[in-house]
């Protein structure tokens, strides 16, 4: 059904018809919504579940490692800290090859401290041997959670849906709630792959010796490697259930005969395709790449969706997040694509723009701008969106200038009060 | 793209008030986007709310900067510096006050933009109607009156998106029905008053 609705409670709604038995969760905003909307479902008598609050992020994780391993289907959600203070337990749940669905309403971690959205959160986790997809629109956001238990369950490997925090969870819009009998047809029943069952002991987490623990993890790789067959065939099997096209591996918008192609994540797409728009009404073939399936990193599907070497091809990876020292985190993923395997554009011109740090706006403006300087060959190999140089460059004279130049996030925010 | 910007202080309801309006467009088979700006809102501090509607589905997710209309839910954001930033130079401004647009230092602005910038008794039409001072359904039946020429929102689709948000507190719904009814009766009074004076002039 058809609804004008905020993206948690589309979400909400839709988790509830996965028929999750076990729901843990820690509030932290900006997910809060979406699991104190769950828990009024299942007060009401709406869901049949076991609602449990939790002490803290760990405790949630730990709880759903619990209830996967008895065999129920669990969910939580969580964001920012909260994801980092469950850490410890997210890298067991996959390492045990637990089912366990988590949305993640993106924000930044501090220091310094900031409730808004980017992808430093999930991008922290990368490794941890989930599976991520991140979602562009709310109803991508509400579809993916039907996916992932279908994912996450087939290959019993715990799924991430990433869907930015705010700009999403706390936006309302458009969005086809699918009706119960929909998701049941889509999604069966949890069968889980390893039960504790007293009628037939088993161990889940027996610790693992240099004699095999090479060969365990040897199991999470290849689980990955499956999934990159599995994403897409769920994804088809979505479309021809529910009529419309969300979650696969990668999206391609505009790329066919495009010489500049942004790659990015998330909602981020959506201002990035009205500023290819204008672009293109200016002359300059862009296009967009979104990398809906980031884990695992679907290496063929970017390089045949970026083409091949018969021309110049101008790459700019939109990051919201930042790896100090490193500098983006998708770009050095895309780059290995690139130097490996077949096809793709070896000699392309990569460009890293890191943006919406923290919850800045990523303006079509600062966009098109930013874009057309990229066409131009002007864009260096890696810059900041909508950097305040001037700010930077008083902070940094502060910092030449005493030793005792103090906190650096007070000093700059004083620096934009005296401003105005 | 019809874009519009409310603002007004934490706890009057402006995040409601912007998914009022995008559920009532949502009713008339318009695409519609409402989302807060987004921050650690306190009471009393000021906060903003954005909705965007349009005959195709919406992309952006970048906050309004350019709108077609301001609805000031506090009268006390008035003189805030760059509440006016961005406004479309024919777009519209409606602001909660009891009082005139002469009084609330506005008439230089008012005779450039006529019939655009009005002021209507939101928060006195709430208590008059709901009981308590929460201007956001008067506010949004004054825009309906206030843009009417372009179409951005009916009444009925108000009334109705009201009804449905507050579905199960019936004399809520009642209660800022009225006061949403009420006040676009008021701005169409002093629309219709503005027309015959430029009749008569």
């Amino acid at each position: 059904m058809l609804k004008q609705i905020e993206g948690s409670r589309a979400v909400a709604e839709t988790v509830a018809m996965c028929r999750p038995q076990v729901i843990c969760a820690y509030p932290i905003t900006p997910q809060t919504h979406i699991v104190e909307t769950l828990g009024v479902m299942v007060k009401k008598g709406e869901l049949n579940a076991e609602f449990l609050n939790v002490e803290s992020e760990f405790a949630a994780m730990s709880v759903a490692i619990g209830a996967e391993a008895a065999g129920a289907r669990a969910y939580t959600a969580t964001a920012s800290q909260g994801l980092l203070y469950m850490s410890e337990a997210v890298y067991n749940a996959a390492g045990l090859g637990l089912p366990i669905v988590m949305t993640i309403a993106n924000r930044a971690i501090g220091a310094p401290i900031n409730i808004w959205n980017d992808h430093s959160d999930a991008m922290s986790q990368r490794d941890a041997g989930w599976i991520q997809l991140y979602a562009e629109t709310n109803q991508e956001a509400a579809d993916l959670h039907i996916q992932a238990f279908r994912i996450a369950e087939e290959l019993s490997n715990p799924v991430m849906v990433c869907m930015d925090g705010f700009v999403l969870t706390h936006a309302s819009e458009r969005v086809d709630i699918p009706a119960q009998s929909q998701v049941d047809a889509f999604l069966p029943p949890y069968e889980p792959r390893q039960v504790l069952d007293p009628g037939d002991p088993v161990s889940i987490g027996a610790m693992v010796g240099p004699e095999a623990f090479t060969e365990v993890r040897y199991l999470a790789f290849e689980r990955m490697r499956r999934a990159l067959e599995v994403i897409p065939a769920v994804e088809a099997d979505f479309g021809a259930q529910f009529g419309r096209g969300s979650g696969g591996l990668v999206k391609q918008y505009r790329t066919d005969d495009a010489d500049l192609i942004v790659v990015a994540l998330g909602s981020v797409l959506g201002t990035v395709k009205d500023a290819i728009d204008e672009l293109r009404d200016d002359g300059v073939q862009a296009g967009a790449l979104t990398i809906t399936t980031f884990r695992p990193f679907p290496v063929q599907a970017v390089r045949d969706a970026l083409g091949d070497d018969d021309r110049l091809r101008r790459l700019v990876v939109l990051e919201r997040s930042l790896a100090p020292g490193a500098g983006g985190v998708v770009t050095a993923d895309l780059r290995t694509a690139l130097a490996t395997g077949d096809g793709g554009p070896r000699d392309a011109i990569i460009s890293t723009v890191i943006a919406g740090l923290g919850g800045r706006p990523v303006t079509r403006r600062s966009l098109r701008r930013m874009l057309t300087r990229a066409a131009r060959g002007e864009l260096p190999e890696f810059s900041f969106l909508d950097l305040d140089r001037h700010l930077v460059e008083g902070e940094l004279t502060r910092i030449r200038a005493a030793r005792r130049s103090g906190p650096s996030a007070e000093n700059i925010l004083r620096a934009l009060a005296r401003r105005s | 793209m019809f874009q519009v910007r409310f603002h007004g202080r934490g706890g009057q309801g402006v995040v409601t008030a912007a998914e009022l309006l995008a559920s009532a467009a949502f009713r008339e088979d318009r695409y519609a986007q409402a989302f807060p700006s987004f921050g650690s809102e306190r009471m009393g501090a000021p906060v903003m709310s954005f909705c965007r509607i349009d005959d195709k589905p919406i992309r952006t997710r970048e906050p309004v900067t350019a709108p077609d209309a301001l609805l000031i839910q506090d009268p006390t954001l008035l003189h805030q510096a760059g509440l006016l930033d961005g406004l479309r130079p024919d777009g519209y401004v409606l602001v909660n006050s009891s009082r005139g647009v002469d009084d609330i230092g506005l008439a230089e602005f008012a005779a450039r933009h006529r019939g655009h910038l009005l002021t209507v008794p939101a928060t006195n039409l709430a208590l008059a109607n709901l009981g308590r001072p929460l201007p956001g359904a008067p506010m949004l039946g004054g825009l309906a009156a206030l843009t009417r020429t372009e179409q951005t929102v009916s009444l009925d689709a108000l009334l109705a998106a009201i009804t449905e948000r507050f579905g199960d507190r019936p004399r809520v719904a009642a209660g800022n029905s009225a006061a949403a009814r009420a006040a676009f009766d008021f701005v169409t009074g002093e629309l219709d008053e503005l027309k015959a004076m430029t009749h008569h002039a």
